[in-house]
């Protein structure tokens, strides 16, 4: 599943496209140094923090997609940030869990 | 490839800009053709020892040297120091006040991090002088 098919899903609505990236994994978490240290490359990112450092986390961390859960505030600093350093967001009413459970389920990660 | 040398300075409690090393170097070493996976570990490394010095420090300055094998950081500031280094590096341990934690900050990760990343990690510390965190990655 790329980040394109994701916002297919009727849950995902787009706040910044960049690159299409392939997502291969998915991770969930909002303290920054826990995603910093474990989110994977190329993962969809689940967490309600929307903040400029969330965006270098993701940056340098390198994953494919952070998907603002909960309809969390993106901070408009944040989306510029994303656009200029071409790090992709998706924001959702979902929560981590079920946000996670969706894109899982669409990537062929789990069972549906 | 010519050795490459780099110097940085990190500011105070600007987490905007805390990062915009980071991003640099990784810009810079994309650019140079480094395995993907020799930039995660630069980049993850870095960035968590630049919000140390925004967050802990008083600011403090960075060198990065690029050399054809590895890539070597130092990150030093004048700030309060470590009084027990041991207890900083274990996970979970923070001394993170409460605004940078609402920023997702605190979680005591950073360090350990570094120790995970880097493949060379040294840290000295004198309290009421600074620290001096170097690390090397060997790419
Ligand atoms: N440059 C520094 N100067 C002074 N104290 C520091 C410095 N770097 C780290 N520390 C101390 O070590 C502790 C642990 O650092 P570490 O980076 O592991 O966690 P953190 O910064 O508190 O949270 P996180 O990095 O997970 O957001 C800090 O809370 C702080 O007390
Ligand atoms: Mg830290």
């Amino acid at each position: 599943m790329t980040t394109t098919d994701l916002l297919k899903l009727e849950a995902f609505l787009p706040a910044v496209t960049a690159e299409e990236r392939a997502i291969t994994d998915v991770y969930c978490a909002d303290l920054l140094s826990w995603a910093m240290g474990n989110a994977p490359e190329d993962g969809a990112w689940c967490t309600v923090m929307g903040n400029v450092n969330a965006v270098a986390v993701a940056a340098l961390a390198d994953v494919a997609v952070i998907v603002l859960c909960e309809n969390a505030e993106l901070a408009e600093d944040a989306k510029q940030k994303a656009a200029g350093q071409g790090v992709n967001i998706v924001t959702t009413a979902l929560p981590a869990f079920k946000a996670a459970l969706a894109i899982a389920q669409a990537a062929g990660l789990v069972k549906p | 490839m010519a050795d490459i040398h780099l110097e940085y300075v990190v500011p105070e409690d600007d987490f905007t800009r805390a990062g915009e090393a980071s991003a640099d170097l990784k810009a810079r070493l994309k650019k140079l053709g480094l395995s993907s996976e020799a930039i995660r570990k630069v980049s993850i490394s870095l960035y968590e020892g630049e919000i140390n010095l925004a967050i802990h420090a008083k600011g403090g300055r960075i060198s990065v040297d690029v050399a054809p094998d590895n890539v070597h950081m130092c990150l030093r500031d004048d700030g309060p120091g470590i009084p027990d280094v041991a207890l900083a590096m274990r996970e979970g341990y923070s001394t993170a006040p409460d605004e940078v934690r609402s920023l997702g900050f605190g979680a005591g990760m950073g360090l350990p991090n570094m120790k995970k990343y880097a493949d060379e990690f040294e840290i000295e510390s004198t309290v009421g002088v600074g620290t001096t965190v170097c690390m090397r990655v060997f790419v």
